[in-house]
């Protein structure tokens, strides 16, 4: 896994609540049997009228927020279906940190995966940097995930909480599947005492 | 110290746990279907994995696959590999496998309980939200990510945060017409669709104890609707009878030692939870969703409501938004909505007695003109169950498409989708924007109210039913 770095950048302000799987990537794009590449359908729906073209008011077309590398979203981002193509379609459009009140529990777990941050804040402090976003594109947040904070170009500041192990294994992009192997012993010693009926 | 039953079942399954790490979680059962596995089975080639235990994991095909002339090869060439990329990733690690044209197919989390895979006290997983299903059993049951699927198929185990626990008590008894379908889209219009997040739900009191193992598994289907990790309900004497003979359970004597083992997950009396929230069966009618998510949900008797009668500015927007996709007005009564198609199907609603219940409203009538109606079997093996009671004939005769088994129009991953701007009376669970298919507006019910719905054209309130 590739390691998170810290990250300072435009925001993107995707201001709408319980954005669901179904919306960050529709089935459709489902079908390929390939990891990379969804990006290209990110917001599928949203980002193009029915004749194809550009949907000039979704924001993510909004050429003044082109180079954002962060969103903002309302609460419950990426409820819905477990779909782990909702997080590899953000991070290959470039998006591999986001800030909100709330994530779904499954597409977290599944940012961790893929050395994504899903930055949980509060309502006030997610508002606040929705608001500095939406009035100024070129507003920047820095992410700095050692000392677990985020601070805005007016220096508004608000610290985040995550699990140690995650963080940990963000920074130094671990492999969270050969950390598991290290206990193989413990798992042959729990499957000869615990047999399935 | 009394445990509640996921606790019991949490502690038996853990294999390690370091203070400051997540657990690591003995996984007793992982499904797979082909879409979100692939890229899993790639990632253990390329780090010369192997299949942990092939013995624990079972595969089929669901959401991809056509529901007509599954005589034929796929017409859709990128599904068409999809669906054989998992077919040589199961011959590969040597997995069992239940293919397109095997009497075993079938909708993962219906042929799980049917083929008696799934059982009491087991942690089942499975690249997949629904995955929530199996709880109606008393297992701990949960979707994941693909990455995720990869480390359960090296590992046989997960790394897990322990969730907390919340307990959704359903007292009293269901008035006539409304069903499990009803229980739990009242669950979600009450505490919304993340109302439940982080925690693994147990549903308890009498109205859960009356309902049958289908309606269990069609609440515990979408406790993922309402943001929780999952959702169970104990384990007795319903659980047991159903669970008797299936393939894969102990059989004879085994079996009487296997409920011993199953009976004793139950909570204990004194057990508590996180959080507790009530409802009373009684007050309860039929449900319709009228927006774009499975929280914006009314009574069947009332009218669509208006964006200012929500308190937050975020749920007045989403309901202006919603509004706008589903093209409804405010005030406009429920029953009034017309409909252009109906779906009965889903792993919320397509077993044998869901097909049974929406066939007594269709007996002897026809589908509306306007309305396309298809049911769509969760499994081959309901299909045929249902072919053996004649409920094919009942649907066909009445103007359904009667069709073969799968996730079909749920997910408009196939081609059963609808059109832009058609509205479906739908038995499946979610109503989000395009999901049935791009442009298209669901409304989520019970299967009785979808196949009354068929008949009229319209939403109409099931408890007004003249059964033939």
């Amino acid at each position: 896994m590739q390691p998170y770095n810290n990250v300072t950048g435009k925001a993107l302000p995707l201001e709408r609540a319980n954005v669901d799987t179904d919306q960050i990537i529709p089935a459709k794009y489902l079908k390929r049997i390939e990891r990379t590449g969804f990006g290209a359908f990110l917001f599928d729906s949203w980002r193009k009228l029915d004749s194809g073209k550009l949907n000039p008011d979704f924001i993510l077309n909004d050429p003044r927020y082109a180079e954002a590398t962060i969103i903002i979203t309302g609460p419950n981002f990426g409820s819905g279906s477990s779909r782990e193509h909702a997080p590899w379609a953000l991070e290959d459009y470039g998006f591999r940190t986001l800030i909100g009140s709330s994530f779904a529990d499954i597409f977290k777990n599944n940012c961790f995966q893929n050395g994504m941050l899903p930055v949980q804040l509060t309502d006030e402090a997610v508002k606040h940097f929705m608001e500095q976003a939406k009035a100024d594109p070129d507003y920047q947040i820095s992410v700095d995930l050692e000392r677990c904070l985020v601070t805005g170009a007016d220096e508004y500041t608000a610290e985040f909480e995550i699990d140690a192990f995650r963080r940990d294994c963000l920074l130094r992009g671990l492999d969270e599947i050969g950390l598991t192997l290290e206990y193989a012993d413990a798992i042959s010693e729990y499957e000869v005492g615990h047999p399935i009926t | 110290m009394p445990k509640n039953m996921f606790e019991k079942i949490w502690d038996h399954h853990v294999v390690a746990e370091k203070p400051g790490q997540p657990a690591v979680i003995y996984i007793d059962l992982h499904l797979v279907h082909e879409v979100t596995s692939p890229q899993a089975f790639d990632g253990l080639r390329m780090s010369k994995r192997e299949v942990r235990r092939p013995d624990l994991t079972i595969a089929t095909v669901d959401h991809n696959v056509p529901t007509t002339n599954r005589d034929m090869p796929i017409a859709d060439l990128i599904s068409r590999a999809q669906v054989e990329a998992l077919g040589h990733n199961v011959e590969e690690f040597g997995i069992t496998y239940f293919d397109m044209n095997s009497p075993n197919q079938g909708i993962v989390h219906v042929i799980g309980p049917e083929l008696g895979y799934t059982q009491p006290g087991k942690t089942i997983v499975c690249g997949d939200s629904h995955t929530s299903t199996h709880g109606a059993f008393g297992a701990l049951a949960f979707g994941i990510g693909t990455s995720e699927v990869e480390h359960v198929l090296a590992t046989q185990t997960l790394r897990q945060v322990k969730p907390k626990t919340m307990e959704i008590r359903i007292n009293g008894k269901l008035a006539i017409g409304v069903t499990a379908k009803d229980i739990i889209l009242a669950v979600i219009g009450k505490i919304g669709v993340g109302g439940a997040t982080g925690h693994v739900v147990e549903y308890t009191g009498e109205a859960i104890r009356d309902l049958s193992m289908e309606g269990r598994m069609t609440v515990c289907n979408m406790s993922i609707e309402a943001g929780a990790r999952a959702g169970m309900v104990a384990p007795d004497e319903k659980t047991i009878e159903y669970l008797r003979n299936r393939p894969k359970v102990p059989q004879g004597e085994d079996f009487e030692v296997a409920i011993g083992k199953w009976i004793s997950f139950k909570s204990d009396p004194a057990a508590t939870y996180d959080t507790l929230v009530q409802l009373e069966a009684s007050e309860l009618a039929p449900f319709v969703t009228w927006g774009t998510n499975p929280g914006m949900v009314v009574p069947v008797t009332e009218n669509v409501p208006h964006p200012n009668s929500f308190d937050s500015q975020v749920d007045k927007e989403a309901a202006e938004r919603a509004l706008q996709y589903m093209d409804l007005e405010a005030g406009k009564a429920v029953q009034d909505i017309n409909i252009d198609r109906v779906f009965i199907g889903s792993c919320t609603n397509s077993r044998i007695e869901d097909l049974r219940a929406a066939s007594e409203v269709v007996k002897g009538r026809s589908v509306n003109e306007k309305v396309m109606a298809m049911v769509v079997p969760g499994s081959t093996a309901i299909k045929a169950q249902a072919e053996l009671e004649g409920l094919d004939k009942i649907f066909v005769e009445a103007g359904f498409e009667w069709r073969d088994a799968g996730c079909s129009m749920c997910l408009g991953m196939n081609p059963d989708i609808l059109g832009p701007g058609e509205r479906c009376a739908s038995t499946s669970n979610r109503n989000f924007e395009g999901r049935q298919g791009p442009g298209g507006r669901t409304h989520l019910m019970s299967p009785e109210m979808a196949a009354a719905a068929a008949i009229q054209g319209h939403i109409v309130d099931i408890r007004d039913w003249n059964f033939s």
